[in-house]
């Protein structure tokens, strides 16, 4: 049972980085999206 | 990593899942609070700067700033881990409490640095990205390794790491260093040493017990207190250059010297004060103290703005 909750825990954590790390990503294309349109669309 | 992967990964270790660490300790690992005032006076440079820069790049050149300085912290961390492990302040941080791998932090810390230096020279500007560079590189190198553990002038010297961010943001604009640049650094370069020993008047018995010269540690408490009040004495006046200067106008130069006056009868007080009341008010002002001379600086600068504007105008 012991055991069942740490595994549970650690499920928990890494679905929580994994979030983290997806939403660093999304975030970074995003703005590398936008530095490409201003560097060179001549916004 | 999948549930898959990971149950593997808890079996090939005995059945124990090992990894403790959540996101919440990789953000602590970049210590938000110190980064927040890194933030502030870098955004606080690069408005005051002359010139335009589309606000998307400001946007990455502010990030990148936040990202070096947290690379700064989880570097940091990582080479401090022993130290930290000791003292009581810091004994919960997300390594020496177990939580994150010292390899992770150290990994975590050279990417983020490496990748904002990279990302500020491609979206920004070289000059930019050679500052954010060699502001990192003296944040670890020459304060975390070489002068924290072996000199009391460690925070004098290492608080030029500190100074940068509002020469990097002025830079991301300029593409140079100019005047109001250069007296920013100075400002932060002599308010880090009366900020930090207010600390270490309250903090010093940690600092021994890890054997980190700072200056209560290794010349006293009377001796701290008087340099605090020179330094605080000396950044006064400073902080009225780009006053007298015409580099700003008269709301900076009265909220200077109001605010100046303040930091002065802190380090007076702490002078007087033989328990640890007044270095927690000082430390606690220091910072209020700072925050709000560079925002009544972005005012002043934009009100002179402005009126120029208005002038033009009519």
């Amino acid at each position: 049972m012991a055991k069942d909750r740490v595994v549970s825990e650690q499920h928990r954590r890494q679905r929580g980085k994994n979030l983290a790390l997806f939403a660093v990503l999304l975030g970074l294309v995003v703005l590398f999206y936008l530095v490409t349109l201003v560097k060179f669309g001549g916004g | 990593m999948s549930d898959t992967a990971i149950e593997m990964r808890g079996r090939a270790e005995g059945g124990v899942v090992k990894d403790a660490s959540s996101a919440g300790d990789y953000i602590a690992l970049l210590k938000p609070r110190v980064m927040s005032l890194v933030v502030f006076t870098g955004f606080a440079g690069l408005m005051l700067a002359p010139g335009e820069l589309h606000p998307v790049l400001a946007a990455v050149a502010v990030l990148c700033i936040a990202v070096g300085a947290g690379a700064c912290g989880a570097i940091n961390m990582w080479y401090e881990r022993d130290i930290d492990a000791v003292m009581k302040r810091t004994m919960s941080r997300p390594i020496p409490s177990g939580r994150v791998d010292p390899g992770a932090a150290l990994g975590f810390g050279v990417t983020l640095g490496v990748g904002s230096v990279v990302v500020m020279g491609l979206a920004v500007n070289l000059v930019a990205a050679a500052l954010l560079a060699l502001a990192i590189g003296f944040y670890i190198f020459v304060y975390t390794i070489w002068l924290k553990p072996r000199t009391p002038l460690n925070i004098v010297i290492g608080g030029a790491a500190g100074a940068f961010p509002p020469v990097i943001g002025w830079a991301a604009v300029t593409g140079d260093v100019g005047a109001l640049a250069m007296l920013l650094f100075a400002i932060i370069f002599l308010w880090t040493p009366p900020h930090f020993w207010a600390l270490a008047l309250y903090r010093w018995r940690d600092y021994a017990s890890v054997g980190v010269p700072m200056l209560p540690v290794v010349a006293g408490v009377r001796q701290t207190k008087k340099q605090i009040l020179l330094y605080t004495c000396g950044l006064a006046p400073l902080t009225l250059a780009p006053w007298v200067l015409g580099i700003s106008g008269a709301l900076y130069g009265g909220a200077a010297t109001l605010l100046g006056a303040g930091f002065i009868l802190c380090a007076v007080r702490v002078w007087f004060d033989r328990t640890n009341r007044s270095a927690r008010r000082m430390f606690a002002y220091s910072i209020l103290y700072l925050f709000l001379l560079f925002t009544v600086m972005v005012m002043d600068g934009f009100l002179r703005l402005g009126a120029g504007a208005a002038g033009a105008g009519t």
